[in-house]
């Protein structure tokens, strides 16, 4: 069998007396994309921080490229191949949209040259190219997203982990990030991608894992997934899913 | 202003007229008082450079300076006075004894985040002038007196008429400091510091480590305040705990830097030359009757410059320039629609 790109096993997260992730167990294949949906509060981006190191899990390992990375720091993580962004947007204010890419590249590189040339490569893939002498923190939301995936990005990941990449944009902001997300898979990257906006993860998703209050309760290709009983349930509540069985 | 806007728009150049004008100054005008006022000037404006590192890029606010200032002024005076050691070679020892205990007090602190982290540096710098205030062999609170040694470089004492040897050397080290601020802010150290002080979490994600990196900006920042402190202790050859460990001058770096442009390597330079200057000219002027006018004065325009511009000076000449510049531009495209 191959061995798949990421494994998460068991994984429970628990705050205090707050179960916030139960036993989650799920894996992702190289070159997939990867969507990772459920209601507000399922736990969706305390996994996240599960795996990218932000967290310890309180029982459970993560595996990444056959590597435990269970509680290892999330720079160490990074520098593995396993990069995240943040559904918040954390730009470096204070800095330009390119000395923030640069900064992403310097992970591989030691001379400003070639961070900049690097930097230079990711700028023209996600059509920053034009914004790159502003600050970021004057950029449009749309634009700081797009700044966090490039940031990332420029870390030469692996497996990149983008958390709510559409939330908040106009539907030709969603169709650009779509866009952007496929030609990175064509490119040979794994993709996991935590998603409130259906109509935009489902088109571009392999499979989809969905959670709901911090346990797995489906796991299958997008079509499965919009027709699964468990997933109408907690979407839309057991009332219309009374309904819509009546019908 | 067309001068202002070239230096903004090209830092190199900008620093190496300043730091030219700067050298000649004293060369020129040979007045003693002067020549002491730019001694103190390019001092505090070498400390104020040393704590930009970790203040102004990094962002882990410090105010506990004085500790390592006072370190460096102890570690060469203690190796001249007991064993006779060069003053130069007590400089690198003093810095390096200042890294190790940056290293070794800011670890732990750096797990503390903002305020809490200042509140703890606050704390060391007095936790040091208690220490020194009770050791007996370096002579507790009584002070130190340096020895007279034979005049000349070696030994770092010259004629105390003169003071263009003493006006050099703080020079020397004032421009290696500002050298290394320079390098680190272009390199991806400076990238990185930056990096962590606009988002700590963000910085992470991308693969920095931050401790290691906010250690390493300690380290330099403590070793470069340490040679300061040596030469100090060498210039006004009598050092007591309250003289090198005080708050005051943990605060006066912190001043300085604040109001002339924090993360910025002009901003130390704005910043001392204002309050050096003012001080030592209103205790000429005034005389006993003034004191503390100066420091009046100057928390008036920190505390006016934090209100309105929190960049600083530099920040306010970077504002106009960049409203010129649109202003020009709007008059550009009016022209070409006339």
């Amino acid at each position: 069998m191959v061995q798949p790109m990421l494994q998460v096993d068991g994984v429970t997260m628990k705050f205090g007396s707050l179960v916030a992730n139960n036993r989650v167990t799920f894996h992702v294949n190289k070159g997939e994309i990867v969507g990772l949906i459920g209601p507000n509060g399922a736990g969706k981006t305390t996994l996240f921080n599960c795996i990218s190191g932000f967290y310890t899990p309180t029982e459970g390992r993560v595996v990444f490229r056959g590597t435990d990375i269970t509680g290892m720091k999330p720079h160490l993580i990074c520098k593995l191949g396993l990069t995240r962004t943040f559904q918040i947007v954390k730009p470096l204010k204070e800095m330009t949209v390119k000395e923030n890419i640069m900064t992403g590249a310097f992970l591989h590189v030691n001379t400003r040259r070639e961070a900049e040339e690097s930097a230079d490569e990711i700028l023209e893939m996600t059509h920053l190219h034009d914004k790159r002498d502003q600050l970021a923190g004057s950029l449009t939301i749309a634009d700081k997203k797009r700044l966090e995936v490039a940031r990332a990005l420029a870390t030469r990941p692996d497996m990149l982990m983008l958390d709510e990449p559409m939330a908040g944009l106009n539907q030709t902001e969603v169709k650009e990030v779509m866009e952007l997300c496929v030609s990175l898979k064509e490119n040979g990257l794994t993709l996991m991608i935590v998603e409130h906006i259906m109509e935009g993860i489902m088109p571009i998703a392999d499979r989809v894992v969905v959670l709901n209050a911090g346990e797995k309760i489906a796991e299958d290709v997008p079509e499965v997934v919009v027709n699964d009983e468990n997933v109408i349930k907690a979407y839309l509540g057991e009332r219309y899913h009374a309904q819509s069985k009546k019908s | 202003m067309v001068i202002i806007r070239d230096i903004l728009r090209d830092q190199k150049k900008g620093i190496a007229a300043l730091l030219v004008l700067i050298g000649l100054l004293p060369f020129i005008i040979q007045d003693n008082n002067f020549r002491h006022v730019m001694i103190m000037f390019v001092l505090f404006a070498a400390l104020g450079q040393a704590w930009n590192i970790i203040t102004g890029y990094a962002g882990q606010t410090s105010f506990g300076h004085a500790a390592f200032f006072g370190i460096g002024a102890y570690a060469s005076t203690v190796l001249l006075w007991k064993f006779d050691v060069s003053p130069w070679i007590g400089m690198l020892v003093g810095g390096i004894i200042a890294s190790l205990v940056a290293c070794v007090v800011s670890y732990p602190c750096f797990k503390l985040s903002g305020h809490y982290f200042a509140i703890a540096t606050l704390a060391i710098g007095e936790i040091m002038l208690q220490l020194f205030v009770s050791w007996e062999y370096v002579e507790g609170a009584t002070g130190i007196m340096l020895p007279i040694k034979e005049k000349g470089l070696l030994n770092m004492q010259f004629h105390p008429a003169n003071k263009l040897p003493y006006f050099y050397i703080i020079y020397l080290l004032f421009v290696l400091i500002v050298s290394i601020a320079y390098i680190i802010e272009r390199s991806k150290m400076g990238f990185y510091l930056k990096a962590i002080r606009e988002n700590p979490d963000a910085a992470m994600a991308i693969g920095i480590d931050t401790t290691k990196y906010k250690l390493y900006a300690m380290a330099v920042s403590a070793f470069l305040t340490a040679i300061v402190g040596s030469f100090y202790a060498q210039y006004v050859m009598y050092i007591d705990p309250f003289m090198v460990f005080a708050l005051r001058i943990s605060m006066q770096i912190v001043l300085l830097t604040v109001l002339g442009g924090l993360g910025n390597i002009f901003g130390p330079i704005i910043g001392s030359a204002i309050l050096i200057f003012l001080s030592q000219y209103t205790r000429i002027i005034l005389g006993g009757t003034g004191k503390g006018v100066d420091l009046i004065l100057f928390g008036l325009l920190v505390v006016v410059m934090a209100c309105y511009q929190p960049n600083g000076i530099v920040g306010l000449f970077r504002k106009f320039v960049t409203k010129r510049r649109r202003e020009v531009g709007v008059h550009g495209t009016a022209d070409v629609a006339g």
